[in-house]
């Protein structure tokens, strides 16, 4: 398995929505491949034939009774809101210059 | 007071019930233990007082009238940061939640209060349960009270240290690869992670879901039966919940007491020791297994070869599962909201950039970008979806092994605790930590640690692994508190009574 290289982790940090600063880069993309190097083993232990597991207790199809019960008032959702206005979150602009 | 903090939260209720004291006494003492000795531990974010001691009279209250909510009535108890709680905050040890307080409670907090016990306050833990020793908290590390230089495991740290130090008889923890038992193991306390499903996990701030479980952090086995029976069961607000009712956990530790375990087979794992494990942790161990089979208990040795394999699927699966589950944390609707710094009108985007940086600590961080990468194109077959098949193997070596034997045991950590500091930049390192306690949450079987007693070399204390077959959480008391009364018989008292954390006066008493 490669090598996670810093060009890499800063895509991944991109794609993952975190502003890392060069720092942060040059400290965690060699911590990252020593941590890759040791999970590297499992591509050669299970092959195709081998079912995945996602969840460890399988269920399907799990229902409930379709009934009213209280929910979030309007104020208590908004409550620990960075800002909100008008029973309504307040976000910055969600289009660029470019839209 | 000295004598009633240091008694089990059981020895409490039977005090409260026979009206030796009462439950404002009772929570008054452990505030002030708390006032006493939480500066040096850290093992709180939150001290709820207030609310606490107004819970207390409650509860005196309805006992003055013959209404009790709950066997542990009266009796108080911590809360693990990453439980929702409404009028506490809920922070999750990280800076990106800093003073937030839910709107709803955790399944599992609404049932403490239901039951009457008062809620003592939030415990540290490491941001988002992502570490094995709460130093990763953003609100500086917990200490453990047997040296305080020493870290009290982790993610729950904040928890097992609390019990340990008397500052609490109770609290809960969560558990996704070992954070209930590792730091139960290394601070000398009992730790319970029960079958995936078998507690709600509805107000449990997700790090992974296929592995994360709700679960009792106490100083005696029958303490965490007591909890586990008062907060498992079915709850229709998590899909992942077990729609049956829970076996007879008091019961079955009642039983174990009596120290008979004619007829059980123990299996002993043979790739959860040697190599990497402390000695004076394997010595106890041994020990301990012994006295199992002196208690009537036949051993036999079981293999799970795939268990080495295991904590390099969890290191997949559980950041890739986190990485997800953190994306909810994005500067709109709650927790914290910056803008970067230099630009004029930044965009939403721009904002939760910048938020996510400040807010997320480095392991979190580190998990973050590790996930994304697994499940990024080219790379999911190789890495998440050979994690999964894995897990399949692990499912099918406890299986196997669980048809050899009513029970598996197994060191709980391999090492007693560490120096805060050793490990913090050597970040596989400290997972391997968690070793032993991953195949449990991989393949959703119950898992107990209990003391085994100290460490030789450095008179550290060190744990013993119980796991069982999923569902079958009852045999984890059975087995855990036979045990706990052979070692106790041995060591003439609790380890903890002898502990340095003991409060003063407590040492030898029993």
């Amino acid at each position: 398995m490669p090598e996670i290289t810093r060009e890499e982790v800063a895509h991944m940090a991109d794609l993952a929505r975190i502003d890392l600063s060069d720092a942060e880069l040059d400290h965690l993309a060699p911590q990252l491949s020593v941590i890759l190097e040791s999970v590297a083993s499992i591509s050669e232990i299970a092959t195709d034939d081998i079912p995945p597991t996602s969840h460890p207790i399988e269920m399907t199809n799990v229902f409930r009774d379709d009934v009213v019960r209280p929910g979030l008032s309007a104020e208590q959702a908004l409550s620990g809101a960075p800002e909100a206005e008008q029973q309504r979150f307040v976000v910055p602009r969600i289009l660029g210059d470019e839209q | 007071m000295s004598a009633k903090i240091g008694a089990s939260a059981a020895e409490m209720a039977q005090a409260l019930a026979a009206g030796e004291t009462t439950s404002v006494e009772l929570t008054q003492a452990h505030l002030e233990r708390i006032e006493a000795v939480d500066g040096g531990l850290n093992a709180f974010l939150h001290v709820a007082s207030e609310s606490a001691l107004a819970d207390a009279a409650a509860s005196d209250e309805r006992r003055r009238a013959g209404q009790l909510s709950s066997n542990l009535d009266g009796v108080p108890v911590a809360v693990k940061d990453v439980l929702t709680t409404t009028g506490m905050p809920t922070t999750c040890g990280s800076k990106i939640l800093q003073g937030w307080i839910p709107p709803y409670d955790a399944t599992v907090v609404a049932r403490l209060k239901a039951g009457g016990l008062p809620i003592l306050g939030k415990t540290n833990m490491d941001e988002f349960a992502m570490g094995s020793s709460t130093e990763h908290s953003a609100y500086g590390p917990t200490r453990n009270p047997w040296d305080l230089d020493r870290i009290p495991g982790g993610s729950g740290g904040g928890s097992a240290a609390a019990v340990a130090a008397f500052e609490a008889p109770l609290a809960l923890g969560t558990d996704t690869g070992g954070s209930i038992r590792q730091p139960g193991a290394v601070t000398g306390t009992v730790g319970v992670k029960p079958t995936y499903g078998g507690i709600s996990r509805y107000g449990l701030v997700a790090m992974a879901n296929s592995l994360d479980q709700v679960g009792p952090v106490t100083r005696t086995v029958l303490d965490s039966a007591l909890l586990h029976e008062l907060i498992g069961g079915h709850d229709q607000l998590d899909s992942t919940s077990i729609d049956k009712p829970l076996p007879g956990l008091v019961t079955a530790a009642q039983q174990g007491a009596l120290g008979d375990l004619s007829g059980l087979r123990i299996g002993v794992i043979k790739e959860l020791q040697g190599e990497g494990y402390q000695h004076g942790v394997l010595a106890r161990f041994n020990e301990a297994v012994d006295l199992l089979v002196d208690a009537g208990a036949q051993r036999v040795e079981v293999s799970c070869p795939s268990f080495t394999h295991a904590l390099a699927a969890y290191y997949l699966i559980m950041p890739s599962e986190a990485s997800s589950n953190l994306a909810r944390f994005d500067a709109m609707r709650y927790g914290m909201r910056i803008s970067p710094e230099g630009i004029a009108d930044p965009s939403a985007e721009q904002v939760m950039r910048a938020t996510r940086d400040a807010g997320f600590g480095d392991e979190v961080k580190r998990r973050i970008i590790l996930g994304t990468y697994a499940l990024s194109t080219g790379y999911y077959d190789a890495y998440y979806g050979q994690a999964q098949r894995i897990r399949t193997l692990i499912t099918r070596d406890f299986n196997a092994a669980f048809d050899k034997a009513d029970v598996l045991v197994s060191p709980t950590s391999p090492t007693t605790a560490f120096k805060i500091g050793e490990k913090l930049d050597d970040p596989l390192s400290m997972y391997l930590q968690d070793v032993a306690t991953i195949p449990a949450n991989l393949a959703g079987v119950p898992g107990m640690s209990l003391p085994s007693g100290v460490a030789d070399e450095d008179g550290l204390p060190t744990g013993l692994q119980i796991l069982a077959p999923a569902m079958a959480d009852d045999r984890l008391y059975l087995v855990g508190a036979a045990l706990e009364a052979m070692l106790e018989a041995q060591w003439g008292g609790s380890l903890l009574a002898n502990a340095p954390s003991a409060p003063t006066g407590m040492g030898g008493q029993s």
